[in-house]
């Protein structure tokens, strides 16, 4: 694999290609998990997880998969992945599990996943599909993580559920933006991101 | 204003291209045009050259804003003393009116300029005019005692995800004061809905705290409405409610509310001006009051044996409360986010009256339910003027 073609697979999903800022897809659960970092964080690993696994087992059986039946193929594999992450999250963190309830299992509907099996896995060999899952996943990853960031911080003035504001400001009469509570917030967090996005990169921009 | 214009013109190569200061173009531009006619003349082409600019049509907007201004300084002084049991001069009121109301404005100015400047010089564009009425529009529908700095995010909250994300002046979807307004209440409720925000009580550095009288409430006549109880009917909770609530009072404005929207008399004067000068369309603020009335009809005929007392109230009341005549001829007449049809400026105007007394009547969370409405339209307008257009084209197309 040459080195360009290799960056640009793992860089694309990151940022031209971002999954969430460039191609929308995905946003249902950037904006139901993201009001706290925790739950963004453990969300974007479990969301990784699914893509590059379901991507490598695809792309290992692509060539044997009738293409009538391929999406019902690629759904018994993602629900296995999903199924598996979601005994893990609950074995493990029950707490985080607990707090992000239906959208560990909501991961099956999660465009990304399916949108990265039909474009990609299903015509790229095994090593390839398995970086390609992982990059978009950190491509996802990376955005909700920073909104939950945003949410938190603005929303009640904490980080990873430690309070960062001082109480001094809220002495003088600081107070909690509680718009960034409402999913409204991550509407507009998720806006400002490929906003700037899109003015740093021109190319991103539709032509008049 | 010839020495003026003297300075203006021995200053302009300095900011044309290639002078020094050539990055504040925009700033000086603005500030002549602002004395002066613009010097930019059209080439070619059958223009119709009229002095009205868009600079001179907001100026005319911020004229007819002054008697809800003035009544609004004089209103916080009013209510200041009322909910000690006092009266004062004249002269009192307004100074403590101006004490509150003047940093409100200067904050508000200060922030939008400066974003509006930052754009207009990113973006290599004049300084737009638009900021000259949002500026006094948020000031006029926050509550006196808002936190100047609520205030400046609020600002920029309407002035760049309001307006600057869709181009600037003339391309924003929603008006940007309401969208700021929109921000306030649902980023800091606490400090935006109850009874506490809307009269100023002292407390300042300079200004000690002062006890309000035993029984005195501040609580806005919506809130009082929203909360009026089965069997109990709303004038009758209004005449008893302490302080003066009854309609000709709510009428002149001496309650307590947001800065500039307490008085529907003032509105009436303002729009009065506006439409007299063409510059707000008296179909949508005529339709708006008509869709209020509609619906409060409709609730009346529904209120029998129901628990929500606010449903027999009479439609004229919602005229007089919050901010339904301020939002009716400032909000929803603005030429941008309003439609632009005939016909879709009365189903515009309509709906906004219809869905503002429907919020407020149905949910007590939401009791004012004005600034949804008109956010709401505003979003809906392109849909309505896109749908007033295709049938025109279709009727003029089967006619042959």
């Amino acid at each position: 694999m040459a080195s360009s073609e290799m960056k640009s697979l793992v860089i694309d999903p990151v940022m031209d290609k971002n999954p969430v800022t460039v191609q929308s897809l995905g946003i249902c659960s950037a904006l139901a998990v993201t009001t706290q970092v925790a739950p963004s964080l453990v969300m974007a690993i479990a969301v990784t997880v699914v893509i590059a696994c379901s991507n490598a087992v695809i792309s290992s059986i692509r060539n044997l998969i009738p293409s009538k039946i391929r999406i019902i193929v690629q759904l018994v594999v993602v629900a296995t992945m999903v199924i598996l992450v979601d005994q893990v999250l609950k074995a493990y963190a029950y707490n985080v599990s607990k707090s992000l309830s239906v959208f560990v299992g909501l991961i099956i509907t999660n465009c990304i996943v399916m949108g990265r099996l039909e474009a990609f896995a299903m015509h790229q060999p095994v090593g390839k599909s398995f970086l390609d899952g992982i990059a978009s996943g950190i491509g996802y990853g990376w955005v909700i993580v920073l909104v939950g960031f945003c949410r938190e911080l603005l929303g009640s003035g904490k980080v990873l559920g430690v309070q960062v504001v001082p109480d001094a400001l809220y002495d003088i009469g600081y107070t909690n933006n509680g718009l960034m509570v409402l999913a409204p917030g991550a509407f507009l967090l998720l806006g400002t991101i490929i906003w700037i996005q899109r003015t740093i990169n021109d190319s991103l921009q539709e032509k008049e | 204003m010839k020495f003026l214009a003297n300075i203006f013109d021995s200053q302009r190569k300095h900011f044309e291209k290639g002078g020094k200061l050539e990055v504040f173009y925009p700033l000086f531009e603005a500030k002549e045009t602002f004395l002066f006619t613009t010097p930019h003349r059209t080439h070619g082409g059958a223009h119709i050259r009229d002095a009205v600019d868009s600079k001179r049509f907001m100026s005319t907007v911020i004229v007819a804003l002054l008697p809800c201004l003035i009544f609004g300084i004089y209103n916080i002084g009013y209510q200041y003393y009322a909910a000690q049991g006092l009266q004062a001069d004249v002269m009192n009121y307004f100074c403590i009116g101006m004490w509150k109301a003047l940093p409100i404005i200067l904050v508000s100015y200060a922030v939008g300029g400066t974003w509006e400047l930052l754009f207009a010089l990113i973006r290599k564009h004049e300084i737009n005019e638009g900021f000259l009425v949002t500026g006094l529009l948020l000031p006029l529908i926050v509550p006196p005692n808002i936190p100047l700095w609520q205030l400046a995010l609020a600002v920029s909250f309407g002035v760049v995800i309001g307006k600057e994300v869709f181009g600037g002046t003339g391309m924003n979807i929603f008006n940007p004061a309401l969208t700021a307004r929109a921000f306030l209440f649902f980023a800091f409720a606490s400090d935006i809905s109850g009874s506490a925000p809307w009269t100023f009580l002292g407390g300042d550095l300079v200004m000690s705290a002062k006890q309000a009288v035993a029984g005195w409430s501040g609580a806005t006549p919506l809130a009082i409405a929203s909360e009026a109880i089965k069997g109990s009917s709303v004038e009758s909770l209004m005449a008893f409610a302490p302080g003066d609530y009854s309609l000709t009072n709510m009428f002149i404005g001496l309650i307590p509310g947001s800065i500039g929207e307490t008085s529907t008399l003032a509105c009436l004067v303002g729009a009065l001006i506006l439409i007299a000068t063409g510059i707000a369309s008296a179909r949508i603020i005529i339709s708006i009051f008509l869709g209020g009335a509609v619906m409060g009809l409709i609730f009346n005929s529904v209120a029998d044996g129901s628990s929500n007392a606010m449903l027999a109230m009479p439609f004229y009341y919602h005229y007089v409360m919050g901010g339904f005549a301020f939002g009716a001829v400032f909000m929803a007449t603005d030429p941008v986010s309003a439609a632009n049809t005939n016909l879709g400026k009365i189903i515009y105007g309509f709906f906004i009256g219809f869905i503002a007394v429907l919020i407020r009547v149905v949910n007590p969370a939401y009791p004012e339910g004005m600034m949804l409405a008109i956010l709401f339209m505003n979003m809906s307008a392109p849909l309505i003027d896109h749908y007033v257009v295709q049938a025109h084209i279709k009727k003029r197309l089967s006619r042959g």
